[in-house]
Protein backbone atom coordinates (compact mmCIF):
# COMPACT_ATOMS: atom_id res chain seq x y z
CA UNK A 1 0.00 0.00 0.00
CA UNK A 2 3.14 2.31 0.53
CA UNK A 3 5.24 3.11 -1.94
CA UNK A 4 8.65 3.59 0.39
CA UNK A 5 10.35 6.18 -2.14
CA UNK A 6 8.62 7.81 -5.30
CA UNK A 7 10.53 6.96 -8.04
CA UNK A 8 11.10 10.22 -9.58
CA UNK A 9 12.51 11.10 -5.93
CA UNK A 10 14.52 8.77 -5.67
CA UNK A 11 16.71 9.38 -8.66
CA UNK A 12 16.88 13.17 -6.66
CA UNK A 13 17.82 11.21 -3.34
CA UNK A 14 20.78 9.15 -5.00
CA UNK A 15 21.90 12.38 -6.97
CA UNK A 16 21.78 14.28 -3.54
CA UNK A 17 24.05 11.22 -1.95
CA UNK A 18 26.75 11.47 -4.99
CA UNK A 19 26.86 15.20 -4.53
CA UNK A 20 27.64 15.07 -0.93
CA UNK A 21 30.74 12.14 -1.54
CA UNK A 22 31.81 14.13 -4.40
CA UNK A 23 31.72 17.04 -1.81
CA UNK A 24 34.55 15.61 0.62
CA UNK A 25 37.19 16.10 -1.84
CA UNK A 26 40.44 14.15 -0.41
CA UNK A 27 43.50 16.95 -0.22
CA UNK A 28 45.94 15.79 1.75
CA UNK A 29 44.83 15.97 5.05
CA UNK A 30 46.42 18.61 7.67
CA UNK A 31 47.87 17.04 11.09
CA UNK A 32 46.31 19.76 13.32
CA UNK A 33 42.31 20.58 13.03
CA UNK A 34 41.49 22.16 9.19
CA UNK A 35 38.59 24.94 9.49
CA UNK A 36 38.97 26.22 5.74
CA UNK A 37 36.19 28.20 5.16
CA UNK A 38 34.32 27.75 8.94
CA UNK A 39 35.79 30.60 10.39
CA UNK A 40 36.11 34.89 9.25
CA UNK A 41 39.14 36.59 8.87
CA UNK A 42 41.55 37.86 11.00
CA UNK A 43 40.05 41.43 12.02
CA UNK A 44 40.61 43.41 15.28
CA UNK A 45 41.43 46.86 17.10
CA UNK A 46 43.56 46.18 19.85
CA UNK A 47 46.44 47.84 21.95
CA UNK A 48 49.62 46.07 20.87
CA UNK A 49 51.85 45.83 24.02
CA UNK A 50 55.30 45.85 22.65
CA UNK A 51 54.81 48.78 21.05
CA UNK A 52 52.09 50.18 22.93
CA UNK A 53 50.29 51.69 20.17
CA UNK A 54 46.30 50.81 18.44
CA UNK A 55 46.75 47.81 16.08
CA UNK A 56 44.97 46.51 13.23
CA UNK A 57 44.86 42.81 11.88
CA UNK A 58 46.05 44.00 9.03
CA UNK A 59 48.74 45.50 10.42
CA UNK A 60 50.14 41.40 10.72
CA UNK A 61 49.31 40.32 6.84
CA UNK A 62 51.75 38.73 5.37
CA UNK A 63 52.99 37.11 8.03
CA UNK A 64 50.99 33.34 9.46
CA UNK A 65 49.23 34.20 12.60
CA UNK A 66 49.19 32.11 15.38
CA UNK A 67 45.96 33.40 17.86
CA UNK A 68 46.08 32.85 21.73
CA UNK A 69 43.33 33.83 24.44
CA UNK A 70 45.21 33.61 27.49
CA UNK A 71 46.22 36.02 30.39
CA UNK A 72 49.70 36.56 32.01
CA UNK A 73 48.57 34.96 35.75
CA UNK A 74 47.30 32.09 34.30
CA UNK A 75 49.25 29.06 36.28
CA UNK A 76 49.40 26.35 33.74
CA UNK A 77 47.28 25.66 30.00
CA UNK A 78 48.86 30.04 28.73
CA UNK A 79 52.48 28.87 29.81
CA UNK A 80 52.56 25.18 28.71
CA UNK A 81 50.83 26.20 25.52
CA UNK A 82 53.41 29.36 24.44
CA UNK A 83 56.18 27.10 25.45
CA UNK A 84 54.97 24.72 22.95
CA UNK A 85 54.55 27.56 20.69
CA UNK A 86 57.97 28.82 21.54
CA UNK A 87 59.10 24.87 20.43
CA UNK A 88 57.65 24.81 17.44
CA UNK A 89 59.34 28.45 16.17
CA UNK A 90 62.32 27.00 17.04
CA UNK A 91 62.07 24.04 15.12
CA UNK A 92 60.84 26.39 12.06
CA UNK A 93 63.87 27.84 12.54
CA UNK A 94 64.26 31.10 9.32
CA UNK A 95 60.88 29.77 8.88
CA UNK A 96 59.92 31.63 12.38
CA UNK A 97 60.62 34.70 10.91
CA UNK A 98 57.47 34.69 8.80
CA UNK A 99 54.93 33.85 12.42
CA UNK A 100 53.61 35.64 14.31
CA UNK A 101 51.85 34.48 17.78
CA UNK A 102 48.87 37.10 18.88
CA UNK A 103 48.85 36.96 22.88
CA UNK A 104 45.10 38.27 23.38
CA UNK A 105 44.65 38.61 27.17
CA UNK A 106 41.27 37.92 28.51
CA UNK A 107 42.11 39.59 32.00
CA UNK A 108 43.28 43.15 30.92
CA UNK A 109 42.13 44.62 34.29
CA UNK A 110 45.14 42.58 35.84
CA UNK A 111 47.45 42.71 32.88
CA UNK A 112 48.76 45.76 31.87
CA UNK A 113 50.42 46.83 28.72
CA UNK A 114 53.55 46.76 30.84
CA UNK A 115 53.17 43.83 32.30
CA UNK A 116 52.27 41.99 28.78
CA UNK A 117 54.98 43.03 27.36
CA UNK A 118 57.34 41.82 29.89
CA UNK A 119 55.67 38.23 29.76
CA UNK A 120 55.76 38.15 26.05
CA UNK A 121 59.05 39.30 25.70
CA UNK A 122 60.25 36.28 27.72
CA UNK A 123 58.78 33.45 24.85
CA UNK A 124 60.63 35.82 21.87
CA UNK A 125 60.34 38.36 19.53
CA UNK A 126 57.71 36.53 17.05
CA UNK A 127 55.46 36.71 20.58
CA UNK A 128 53.05 39.66 20.87
CA UNK A 129 50.86 40.84 23.27
CA UNK A 130 47.65 42.91 22.40
CA UNK A 131 45.09 44.17 24.61
CA UNK A 132 41.55 45.37 24.66
CA UNK A 133 38.87 46.60 26.48
CA UNK A 134 35.66 44.23 27.53
CA UNK A 135 33.65 45.21 23.87
CA UNK A 136 36.08 44.87 22.06
CA UNK A 137 37.49 41.57 23.32
CA UNK A 138 33.84 39.83 22.85
CA UNK A 139 34.20 41.13 20.09
CA UNK A 140 36.65 39.39 18.74
CA UNK A 141 36.55 36.30 20.95
CA UNK A 142 32.54 35.86 19.56
CA UNK A 143 34.25 35.69 16.24
CA UNK A 144 36.07 32.60 17.10
CA UNK A 145 33.17 31.62 18.92
CA UNK A 146 35.69 31.01 22.08
CA UNK A 147 34.56 32.21 25.93
CA UNK A 148 36.19 33.14 28.90
CA UNK A 149 35.17 33.82 32.56
CA UNK A 150 36.13 34.88 35.96
CA UNK A 151 36.21 32.79 39.26
CA UNK A 152 35.87 34.19 42.30
CA UNK A 153 38.39 36.65 43.90
CA UNK A 154 39.87 34.97 46.91
CA UNK A 155 41.41 36.80 50.24
CA UNK A 156 44.65 38.55 48.28
CA UNK A 157 42.06 39.24 45.39
CA UNK A 158 43.40 36.81 42.83
CA UNK A 159 40.79 34.87 40.59
CA UNK A 160 40.83 32.53 38.32
CA UNK A 161 40.16 33.22 34.53
CA UNK A 162 38.36 30.24 32.45
CA UNK A 163 39.35 30.63 28.76
CA UNK A 164 39.78 28.45 25.33
CA UNK A 165 42.81 25.74 25.00
CA UNK A 166 42.75 26.60 21.50
CA UNK A 167 45.42 28.53 18.88
CA UNK A 168 43.73 29.89 15.80
CA UNK A 169 46.15 29.34 12.83
CA UNK A 170 46.13 32.52 9.95
CA UNK A 171 47.32 32.36 6.48
CA UNK A 172 49.12 35.02 4.83
CA UNK A 173 45.99 36.46 3.73
CA UNK A 174 44.62 36.14 7.23
CA UNK A 175 42.33 33.60 6.20
CA UNK A 176 41.54 30.77 9.33
CA UNK A 177 43.14 28.18 8.30
CA UNK A 178 43.56 25.54 11.26
CA UNK A 179 43.28 25.48 15.10
CA UNK A 180 45.81 23.51 17.16
CA UNK A 181 44.30 22.12 19.97
CA UNK A 182 46.50 20.82 23.45
CA UNK A 183 46.10 17.20 22.22
CA UNK A 184 48.49 18.24 18.69
CA UNK A 185 52.10 17.09 19.27
CA UNK A 186 54.76 19.52 18.28
CA UNK A 187 55.90 17.70 15.11
CA UNK A 188 52.13 17.87 13.74
CA UNK A 189 51.97 21.83 14.65
CA UNK A 190 55.54 22.23 12.55
CA UNK A 191 55.14 20.61 9.61
CA UNK A 192 51.91 22.27 9.52
CA UNK A 193 53.25 25.43 9.95
CA UNK A 194 55.82 24.59 7.43
CA UNK A 195 53.24 23.65 5.13
CA UNK A 196 51.42 27.57 5.64
CA UNK A 197 54.44 29.12 5.17
CA UNK A 198 55.14 27.21 1.77
CA UNK A 199 52.26 28.17 0.65
CA UNK A 200 52.65 31.26 -2.12
CA UNK A 201 55.52 32.97 -0.52
CA UNK B 1 27.10 41.41 37.20
CA UNK B 2 24.41 40.02 34.50
CA UNK B 3 21.90 42.23 34.00
CA UNK B 4 18.41 40.58 33.27
CA UNK B 5 18.65 42.62 29.90
CA UNK B 6 21.92 40.09 29.31
CA UNK B 7 20.02 37.15 29.77
CA UNK B 8 17.13 37.84 27.25
CA UNK B 9 19.18 39.77 24.80
CA UNK B 10 19.99 37.49 22.02
CA UNK B 11 23.87 36.62 22.06
CA UNK B 12 24.08 36.73 18.35
CA UNK B 13 21.06 38.04 16.73
CA UNK B 14 19.59 36.79 13.86
CA UNK B 15 16.80 38.22 12.14
CA UNK B 16 15.25 35.05 10.17
CA UNK B 17 14.40 33.55 13.58
CA UNK B 18 12.80 37.22 14.90
CA UNK B 19 10.50 37.24 11.51
CA UNK B 20 10.07 33.98 12.03
CA UNK B 21 8.66 33.99 15.72
CA UNK B 22 7.15 37.06 15.27
CA UNK B 23 5.53 36.86 12.27
CA UNK B 24 3.58 33.01 13.38
CA UNK B 25 2.44 35.44 16.66
CA UNK B 26 1.20 38.01 14.53
CA UNK B 27 -0.40 36.01 12.05
CA UNK B 28 -2.29 33.40 14.83
CA UNK B 29 -3.02 36.15 16.58
CA UNK B 30 -4.88 37.72 13.45
CA UNK B 31 -6.45 34.40 12.28
CA UNK B 32 -7.63 33.95 15.88
CA UNK B 33 -9.47 37.35 15.59
CA UNK B 34 -10.63 36.22 12.07
CA UNK B 35 -12.24 32.98 13.61
CA UNK B 36 -14.13 34.92 16.33
CA UNK B 37 -15.66 37.27 13.59
CA UNK B 38 -16.80 34.16 11.91
CA UNK B 39 -18.46 33.03 14.83
CA UNK B 40 -15.86 30.09 15.57
CA UNK B 41 -14.48 28.31 18.57
CA UNK B 42 -10.86 28.40 19.43
CA UNK B 43 -10.23 26.32 22.45
CA UNK B 44 -7.76 28.18 25.09
CA UNK B 45 -5.27 24.80 25.38
CA UNK B 46 -4.94 25.15 21.37
CA UNK B 47 -3.51 29.08 21.60
CA UNK B 48 -1.82 28.23 24.66
CA UNK B 49 0.19 25.08 23.09
CA UNK B 50 1.06 27.57 20.52
CA UNK B 51 2.44 30.53 21.93
CA UNK B 52 4.50 28.39 24.47
CA UNK B 53 5.88 26.36 21.38
CA UNK B 54 6.80 29.74 19.81
CA UNK B 55 8.61 31.23 22.98
CA UNK B 56 10.51 28.41 23.36
CA UNK B 57 11.57 28.52 19.98
CA UNK B 58 12.91 32.01 20.51
CA UNK B 59 13.98 31.67 24.09
CA UNK B 60 16.56 29.00 22.89
CA UNK B 61 17.65 30.44 20.00
CA UNK B 62 17.88 34.19 20.72
CA UNK B 63 18.47 34.87 24.43
CA UNK B 64 21.37 34.18 26.61
CA UNK B 65 20.40 29.91 26.37
CA UNK B 66 22.09 30.19 22.62
CA UNK B 67 25.39 31.59 24.41
CA UNK B 68 25.30 28.74 27.04
CA UNK B 69 24.19 26.22 24.16
CA UNK B 70 27.95 27.39 22.13
CA UNK B 71 29.86 27.12 25.54
CA UNK B 72 28.41 23.41 27.01
CA UNK B 73 27.66 20.33 25.72
CA UNK B 74 24.69 19.51 27.66
CA UNK B 75 22.91 23.00 27.34
CA UNK B 76 23.34 22.26 23.68
CA UNK B 77 21.59 18.57 23.97
CA UNK B 78 18.75 20.84 25.70
CA UNK B 79 18.32 23.50 23.66
CA UNK B 80 18.35 20.80 20.73
CA UNK B 81 15.40 18.71 22.83
CA UNK B 82 13.26 21.94 22.62
CA UNK B 83 14.00 22.58 18.95
CA UNK B 84 13.50 19.33 18.21
CA UNK B 85 11.04 17.86 20.53
CA UNK B 86 9.45 20.07 22.54
CA UNK B 87 9.00 23.15 21.06
CA UNK B 88 7.55 21.31 17.47
CA UNK B 89 4.98 19.10 19.47
CA UNK B 90 3.23 21.92 20.77
CA UNK B 91 3.07 23.92 17.99
CA UNK B 92 1.53 21.80 15.60
CA UNK B 93 -0.63 19.95 18.59
CA UNK B 94 -2.22 23.39 18.46
CA UNK B 95 -3.31 22.76 14.68
CA UNK B 96 -2.07 25.99 13.66
CA UNK B 97 -2.58 26.19 10.09
CA UNK B 98 -6.21 25.86 10.47
CA UNK B 99 -4.99 29.49 12.17
CA UNK B 100 -2.80 30.89 10.50
CA UNK B 101 -4.58 30.43 7.05
CA UNK B 102 -7.43 32.33 8.14
CA UNK B 103 -4.91 35.81 8.82
CA UNK B 104 -4.28 36.09 5.08
CA UNK B 105 -6.39 37.68 2.82
CA UNK B 106 -8.65 35.15 0.83
CA UNK B 107 -6.64 36.29 -2.85
CA UNK B 108 -3.35 35.56 -1.85
CA UNK B 109 -4.20 31.88 -0.06
CA UNK B 110 -6.12 30.80 -2.78
CA UNK B 111 -4.05 32.12 -5.92
CA UNK B 112 -0.73 32.32 -4.92
CA UNK B 113 -0.27 29.88 -1.79
CA UNK B 114 -2.73 27.01 -3.12
CA UNK B 115 -0.94 26.77 -6.11
CA UNK B 116 2.58 26.97 -4.69
CA UNK B 117 1.44 23.88 -1.70
CA UNK B 118 -0.62 21.73 -5.39
CA UNK B 119 2.17 22.37 -7.28
CA UNK B 120 4.54 18.93 -7.77
CA UNK B 121 8.09 19.52 -6.48
CA UNK B 122 6.12 20.87 -3.68
CA UNK B 123 3.38 17.91 -3.26
CA UNK B 124 6.19 15.72 -4.10
CA UNK B 125 8.95 16.44 -1.77
CA UNK B 126 6.24 16.77 1.18
CA UNK B 127 5.38 12.99 0.52
CA UNK B 128 8.68 11.90 0.55
CA UNK B 129 9.93 13.89 3.79
CA UNK B 130 6.45 12.55 6.00
CA UNK B 131 6.86 8.86 4.15
CA UNK B 132 6.42 6.61 7.30
CA UNK B 133 9.78 5.38 6.44
CA UNK B 134 11.77 8.56 5.47
CA UNK B 135 10.50 10.69 8.79
CA UNK B 136 11.52 8.68 11.16
CA UNK B 137 15.07 8.08 9.65
CA UNK B 138 15.44 11.66 9.11
CA UNK B 139 14.44 12.44 12.47
CA UNK B 140 16.71 10.69 14.04
CA UNK B 141 19.29 10.16 11.87
CA UNK B 142 19.36 14.33 11.61
CA UNK B 143 20.67 13.97 15.98
CA UNK B 144 22.87 11.29 14.99
CA UNK B 145 24.51 13.02 12.19
CA UNK B 146 24.99 16.81 14.09
CA UNK B 147 26.28 14.19 16.93
CA UNK B 148 29.00 12.91 14.55
CA UNK B 149 31.99 14.20 16.55
CA UNK B 150 34.07 15.64 13.66
CA UNK B 151 30.92 17.45 12.23
CA UNK B 152 29.66 18.41 15.76
CA UNK B 153 33.24 20.15 16.01
CA UNK B 154 32.72 22.49 12.70
CA UNK B 155 28.93 23.14 13.51
CA UNK B 156 29.90 24.68 16.61
CA UNK B 157 32.97 26.49 14.87
CA UNK B 158 31.19 27.79 12.00
CA UNK B 159 28.18 30.44 12.76
CA UNK B 160 26.83 29.71 9.75
CA UNK B 161 27.08 25.66 10.52
CA UNK B 162 25.45 25.94 13.27
CA UNK B 163 22.59 28.00 11.81
CA UNK B 164 22.21 25.22 9.59
CA UNK B 165 22.28 23.08 12.34
CA UNK B 166 19.92 24.67 14.32
CA UNK B 167 17.06 25.31 11.81
CA UNK B 168 17.31 21.52 10.45
CA UNK B 169 16.22 20.74 14.09
CA UNK B 170 13.36 23.13 13.78
CA UNK B 171 11.85 22.07 10.50
CA UNK B 172 12.35 18.63 10.97
CA UNK B 173 10.81 18.20 14.03
CA UNK B 174 7.67 20.22 12.89
CA UNK B 175 7.25 17.46 10.05
CA UNK B 176 8.05 14.79 12.01
CA UNK B 177 5.63 15.42 15.16
CA UNK B 178 2.68 16.63 12.74
CA UNK B 179 3.03 13.38 10.35
CA UNK B 180 2.28 11.81 14.74
CA UNK B 181 -0.39 14.18 15.57
CA UNK B 182 -1.95 14.96 11.94
CA UNK B 183 -5.71 15.06 12.80
CA UNK B 184 -7.17 14.16 9.41
CA UNK B 185 -8.53 10.33 8.86
CA UNK B 186 -6.15 8.42 7.45
CA UNK B 187 -8.51 6.71 5.25
CA UNK B 188 -9.77 9.67 3.53
CA UNK B 189 -6.21 11.73 3.25
CA UNK B 190 -3.85 9.31 2.91
CA UNK B 191 -2.12 9.69 6.30
CA UNK B 192 0.13 7.76 7.83
CA UNK B 193 -2.52 5.14 9.91
CA UNK B 194 -2.52 5.34 13.40
CA UNK B 195 -0.68 1.80 13.94
CA UNK B 196 2.24 2.84 12.10
CA UNK B 197 2.55 6.05 13.75
CA UNK B 198 2.79 4.14 17.32
CA UNK B 199 5.77 2.01 15.61
CA UNK B 200 7.39 5.02 14.16
CA UNK B 201 7.45 6.10 17.66
CA UNK B 202 8.94 3.15 19.23
CA UNK B 203 11.57 3.10 16.81
CA UNK B 204 12.63 6.58 17.05
CA UNK B 205 12.59 6.01 20.84
CA UNK B 206 14.97 3.15 20.76
CA UNK B 207 16.96 4.47 18.03
CA UNK B 208 17.51 7.74 20.38
CA UNK B 209 18.28 5.73 23.21
CA UNK B 210 21.01 4.15 21.12
CA UNK B 211 22.43 7.68 20.38
CA UNK B 212 22.12 8.96 24.10
CA UNK B 213 23.12 6.07 26.45
CA UNK B 214 26.84 6.07 24.62
CA UNK B 215 27.24 9.47 25.39
CA UNK B 216 26.26 9.42 28.74
CA UNK B 217 28.28 6.01 29.63
CA UNK B 218 31.32 7.05 27.53
CA UNK B 219 34.49 7.30 29.52
CA UNK B 220 36.08 9.18 27.00
CA UNK B 221 35.43 13.04 26.13
CA UNK B 222 33.59 12.86 22.65
CA UNK B 223 33.06 16.58 22.23
CA UNK B 224 36.60 18.23 22.50
CA UNK B 225 35.17 21.76 20.74
CA UNK B 226 33.69 22.82 24.07
CA UNK B 227 37.33 22.52 25.69
CA UNK B 228 38.91 23.99 22.58
CA UNK B 229 37.01 27.21 22.93
CA UNK B 230 36.19 27.33 26.74
CA UNK B 231 33.06 26.10 28.40
CA UNK B 232 30.34 28.99 30.29
CA UNK B 233 31.50 27.66 33.75
CA UNK B 234 34.12 25.19 35.29
CA UNK B 235 32.85 21.60 34.80
CA UNK B 236 34.17 18.27 33.68
CA UNK B 237 34.26 17.82 30.52
CA UNK B 238 32.87 14.15 31.70
CA UNK B 239 29.92 15.24 33.56
CA UNK B 240 29.36 17.50 30.76
CA UNK B 241 29.58 14.71 28.18
CA UNK B 242 27.43 12.34 30.70
CA UNK B 243 24.18 15.17 31.19
CA UNK B 244 24.19 15.47 27.83
CA UNK B 245 23.87 11.87 26.87
CA UNK B 246 21.00 11.77 29.25
CA UNK B 247 19.59 14.51 28.34
CA UNK B 248 19.62 13.10 24.52
CA UNK B 249 18.17 9.40 26.08
CA UNK B 250 15.85 10.03 28.44
CA UNK B 251 13.25 13.26 28.37
CA UNK B 252 13.76 12.70 24.21
CA UNK B 253 12.61 8.52 24.17
CA UNK B 254 9.77 10.09 26.90
CA UNK B 255 8.44 12.42 24.72
CA UNK B 256 8.00 9.22 22.16
CA UNK B 257 4.74 8.53 24.76
CA UNK B 258 3.36 11.33 24.70
CA UNK B 259 3.59 11.11 21.37
CA UNK B 260 1.57 7.42 21.30
CA UNK B 261 -0.94 8.64 23.73
CA UNK B 262 -1.77 11.70 21.54
CA UNK B 263 -1.66 8.95 18.57
CA UNK B 264 -3.97 6.48 20.74
CA UNK B 265 -6.33 9.75 21.43
CA UNK B 266 -7.15 10.17 17.66
CA UNK B 267 -7.01 6.56 17.00
CA UNK B 268 -10.20 5.92 19.59
CA UNK B 269 -11.95 9.46 18.29
CA UNK B 270 -11.51 8.22 14.87
CA UNK B 271 -12.87 4.73 15.64
CA UNK B 272 -15.82 6.15 17.57
CA UNK B 273 -17.01 8.17 14.72
CA UNK B 274 -16.32 5.65 12.07
CA UNK B 275 -18.96 3.35 14.54
CA UNK B 276 -21.59 6.16 14.54
CA UNK B 277 -21.82 8.17 12.06
CA UNK B 278 -24.30 10.44 12.98
CA UNK B 279 -22.87 11.39 16.18
CA UNK B 280 -20.14 12.56 14.56
CA UNK B 281 -20.76 16.22 14.10
CA UNK B 282 -22.17 16.59 17.42
CA UNK B 283 -19.46 14.87 18.99
CA UNK B 284 -16.56 17.66 17.14
CA UNK B 285 -16.18 20.72 19.10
Amino acid sequence: MYRIIHRPLRSIFILGLLLLVSACDSGTPWATKNITGLMPNLSFSLTDANRDATVQAKDFRGHIALLYFGYTHCPDVCPTTLHRLQSVLSKLGAGAQQVNVLFVTVDPSRDTIKLLKTYTEYFGPQFVGLRGDEAELRKLTKMYRVTYGYGKPDAKGNYEVSHSSAVYVFDRKDDARLIIRPSDSIDAITSDLQRLIAENE
Amino acid sequence: MHSLLTYLSPWEFSPAVLIACLGAAILYWLGLRQRRRDGEQTGFGRTLSFYIGIILVYGVMQTYVDYLSQHMFWVHRLQHMILHHVAPFLIVLAYPHEILGRALPRSLHDRFLLPIWNSLPVRSSYRFLQNPVVSPLLFVGLIYFWLIPSIHFDAMLSASLYQVMNWSMLLDGLLFWWLIVDNRPPEAYGTTRYPIRIIILFATQMLQIFIGAPIALSHHVLYSVYSVCGRAWPISPLTDQAIGGLVTWIPSAMMSVLGILVVIRLWRRQSSMDEEPSAAPAAAK
